[in-house]
């Protein structure tokens, strides 16, 4: 009888391990919960709070999240204000000791990234901008891997029983990453210096490393919709410039991108930050890259 | 001789010429260098890194087998030390301002909120009775509000709102508390001057508002500064598949913002034709006003979210030597935001609450006791139909279930705190970004009889310093 009972305590004590083993982890955006995904594989849990298609600026703090956030043992984020809006009330809500500032769960991915357009003087008559950088890093395919290697030093630490398994996905990762980005490269290589026209300002980082101009945009300022007479602006620079390209996210305007590319002759690219914003993308951030890379350089090969 | 001067200056700018050219060059060649260098660099920063990883986590590894079990503390401590840069490093324009060293710093915003209009009722003040509301024809300043937060050390944070009503010179604190960080069990302490998280109406500030002025029934219920007060509160996040918690909020019931509750009146005024005048003092506990609420939300679609509550406050009130009042309400929210919304447009928000109050009126001056019933609800929805653009439109009702007892001779006591009114306003909202807005409301107000008024009022709204933090 006693003996009973202490094998039931034995193995509801090696249930609760068992159940432990498996690592919950929030990711506040898509681009992050597929890399996530990439290094856990099945032994952690991945919930993302905004949905690809949507604005990441702008996302309900719904009830639900907070709920997710009390019971995590890991919080992504992109650490760039991203998410500034609407992630410290939840946080405050959730009340999370795992999700502190510096706690082992507190995964900040930005952490080793060099960030561009930091703002020198903070004014916000400027539009839209973060003091700690353009949030948009991972458009840059060479973050992924920092932001990968942060991921997996986290959840190494969380459950250092699988540091191999994260260790040999982060491995895989790099790899599989490395040959995509040479491919890319290649892909856009006969392009160089070309100038894109982006619904918004969150390209910097792509650009740079495929070495293309992403200097005009449709918003006047970030997150200031576009003005009839400043898309007249755009139009007569694209057409004097011979830009034939317009990046458009999914939760932006299509219409007004296409209106513009009807003017000047140009072609719309449907992007988008996150994995499932753009159809047939939904398999990951390799999967994303690809289709960015892809589509621009159709369009590109089009232009002329 | 000045011929030969010349010449030695033209040869001596020729050959500067040249070796600038040759410097330029060179500088060309040295620039490509060290961009060159630059980019093996970086290549080997990100090397090494990956590098350090590996050999941290194979530390973590080492470490791991030598203790058989779980990495102390101590290594962790160890591997998480290199924390973000910008989170960690010293201040640099567009970091929060911090005050003190880093263990406590905090954000500052400062919200100005004003209103101009004008009515065709010439008791305003009384159209209009929440302290907040414009309430004169002309300009009036609503409400100018320095919100300061920020963690005071690894078990709480701070928040304060301090409003600077105009002309008065004076500071009125809206909420001054102290808040756990993380307790264990879902469970959340706060302590200090709050507003009593009753509904929803009554813990927003002035500037959360979807409309210009607050609802009537919150006025009726609560006063025209909403329910707050001195006291603690609990809330618990009930372990439910759900959302779902329960707040307990224990505040002194005393004075103008516990307005159903042992609420002072000015020499000369009353309330429910009584002047509140009773002095003595009750006993600790009659002296709290006690405010459970619970709330539960669930996700109905992906895009479709909903907020359900129910709340209660009750206490003594100050009628009386033991008269008390109860409250009670009932909420719901309802949002839409589609999947593919861009800087949060468009949206639907329909929120809706209806309350209920009983209050025991002591017998005063020719009026007998007795128990006073009100009710009253209220039914907005805003409708974000592009960005930046908000069209709303909030039904007001308020009434009362019975007259108070005969005054004697004919009339019956009927107040304008208790008489049945409504009021219908449509509005129009222009946010240029989340930092600023323009808003225009009219209001038709039919007040059993006054008879009916037409107001419109047009607001206008700035927020400096800290990002605003949106709650659902």
């Amino acid at each position: 009888m006693k003996l009973k009972s202490l094998a039931a305590i034995v193995a509801l004590f090696a249930f609760t391990l068992l159940v432990q083993a498996k690592l919950t982890v929030v990711a506040t955006t898509a681009d992050l919960g597929s890399i996530a995904r990439e290094i856990g594989g099945d032994r952690v849990e991945i919930t993302m709070l905004a949905k690809p298609t949507e604005d990441p600026h702008f996302v309900d703090p719904k009830p639900s999240f907070i709920i997710k956030l009390n019971r995590a043992d890991a919080l992504l984020e992109g650490g760039a204000e991203l998410e500034i809006g609407w992630l410290t009330p939840l946080l405050e809500g959730a009340r999370n000791r795992n999700l502190g500032l510096g706690q082992p769960g507190r995964v900040i991915c930005s952490k080793g990234v060099e960030m561009l357009e930091v703002p020198t003087v903070l004014d916000r008559a400027q539009g839209d901008i973060h003091a700690a950088g353009n949030p948009h890093y991972l458009t840059d395919p060479a973050n992924a891997k920092i932001v990968a290697s942060n991921i997996a030093a986290a959840f190494a630490q969380l459950d250092a029983g699988s540091t191999d398994f994260f260790q040999a996905n982060l491995k895989r990762f790099i790899t599989q990453l490395d040959t995509k980005l040479a491919e890319w490269q290649k892909a856009l290589a006969p392009y160089q210096g070309r100038r894109i026209v982006a619904y918004h300002n969150s390209w910097p980082y792509f650009a740079k490393r495929f070495g293309l101009k992403v200097d005009l945009f449709l918003e006047p300022k970030p997150g200031i919709p576009p003005s009839p007479a400043h898309l007249a602006g755009v139009i007569a620079k694209m057409k004097a410039d011979k830009i034939g390209v317009v990046f458009v996210e999914p939760q932006l305007s299509r219409r007004t991108a296409e209106n513009v590319a009807r003017n000047t002759g140009g072609a719309v690219v449907e992007v988008s930050h996150f994995p499932g914003g753009v159809k047939g993308t939904e398999a990951g951030y390799l999967a994303l890259m690809d289709h960015i890379v892809n589509s621009l350089a159709k369009a590109l090969a089009a232009q002329k | 001789m000045k011929i030969t001067k010349m010449w030695g200056w033209t040869s001596v700018l020729c050959l500067s010429a040249m070796s600038l050219v040759a410097q330029e060059t060179n500088q060309v060649e040295q620039l490509k260098l060290q961009i060159k260098q630059l980019q093996e660099n970086f290549e080997k920063q990100q090397q090494i890194q990956r590098q350090q990883i590996e050999a941290l986590t194979r530390q973590v590894e080492t470490i791991q087998r030598q203790t058989a079990g779980p990495a102390p503390a101590g290594t962790n401590a160890a591997v998480v030390g290199k924390l973000d840069d910008w989170q960690t490093r010293s201040w640099r324009l567009g970091d929060p301002l911090r005050i003190g060293n880093q263990r406590s710093y905090m954000d500052i915003g400062l919200i100005g909120t004003f209103a101009v209009g004008g009515s065709t009722a010439n008791d305003l003040g009384s159209l209009q009775s929440g302290g907040h509301d414009p309430s004169r024809g002309g300009f009036n300043m609503q409400s100018l509000e320095l919100a300061l937060s920020g963690n005071v050390d690894q078990l709480f944070r701070a928040n304060a709102h301090l409003l600077f009503p105009p002309g008065s010179g004076s500071v009125e604190t809206e909420g001054a508390y102290l808040e756990t960080i993380s307790l264990p069990g879902g469970l959340q302490l706060r302590a200090g001057q709050f507003l009593t998280e009753f509904g929803r109406q009554n813990p927003q500030h002035p500037h959360a508002w979807n409309f210009v002025d607050s609802s009537l029934v919150n006025q009726r219920m609560f006063g025209g500064d909403n329910m707050r007060g001195l006291g603690a509160s609990v809330s618990w996040l009930v372990p439910t598949p759900f959302y779902s918690e329960l707040f307990l909020s224990v505040q002194n019931n005393e004075g103008e913002t516990m307005h159903s509750f042992r609420n002072e009146l000015e020499s000369g005024e009353t309330l429910f034709g009584r002047s509140l005048s009773f002095t003595s003092s009750p006993k600790s506990l009659n002296q709290l006003a006690y405010t459970p609420r619970y709330a539960v939300s669930f996700d109905l679609t992906d895009t479709q979210t909903m907020l359900l509550g129910v709340s209660a406050a009750l206490g003594n009130n100050s009628s009386g030597a033991d008269t008390q009042s109860r409250i009670y309400g009932g909420d719901l929210t309802w949002k839409w935001k589609p999947a593919d919304h861009a800087g949060g447009y468009p949206f639907v928000q329909w929120q809706t609450e209806g309350i209920f109050r009983d209050y025991e009126a002591g017998a005063a001056s020719g009026l007998s006791a007795e128990t006073l019933k009100d009710y009253g609800i209220y039914s907005q929805i805003s409708y974000g139909f592009t960005k930046g653009w908000i069209a709303g439109l909030r039904w007001d009702y308020v009434d009362r279930t019975g007259l108070a007892t005969s005054l004697g001779g004919s009339n019956n006591y009927d107040d304008a705190e208790r008489a049945g009114r409504w009021r219908l306003a449509p509005n129009l909202t222009w946010s240029p970004s989340e930092f600023s807005k323009v808003r225009l409301q009219y209001n038709h107000d039919e007040r059993r009889g006054l008879g009916t008024d037409h107001t419109v009022w047009l607001q206008f709204e700035f927020s400096l310093g800290a990002h605003g933090k949106h709650k659902f």
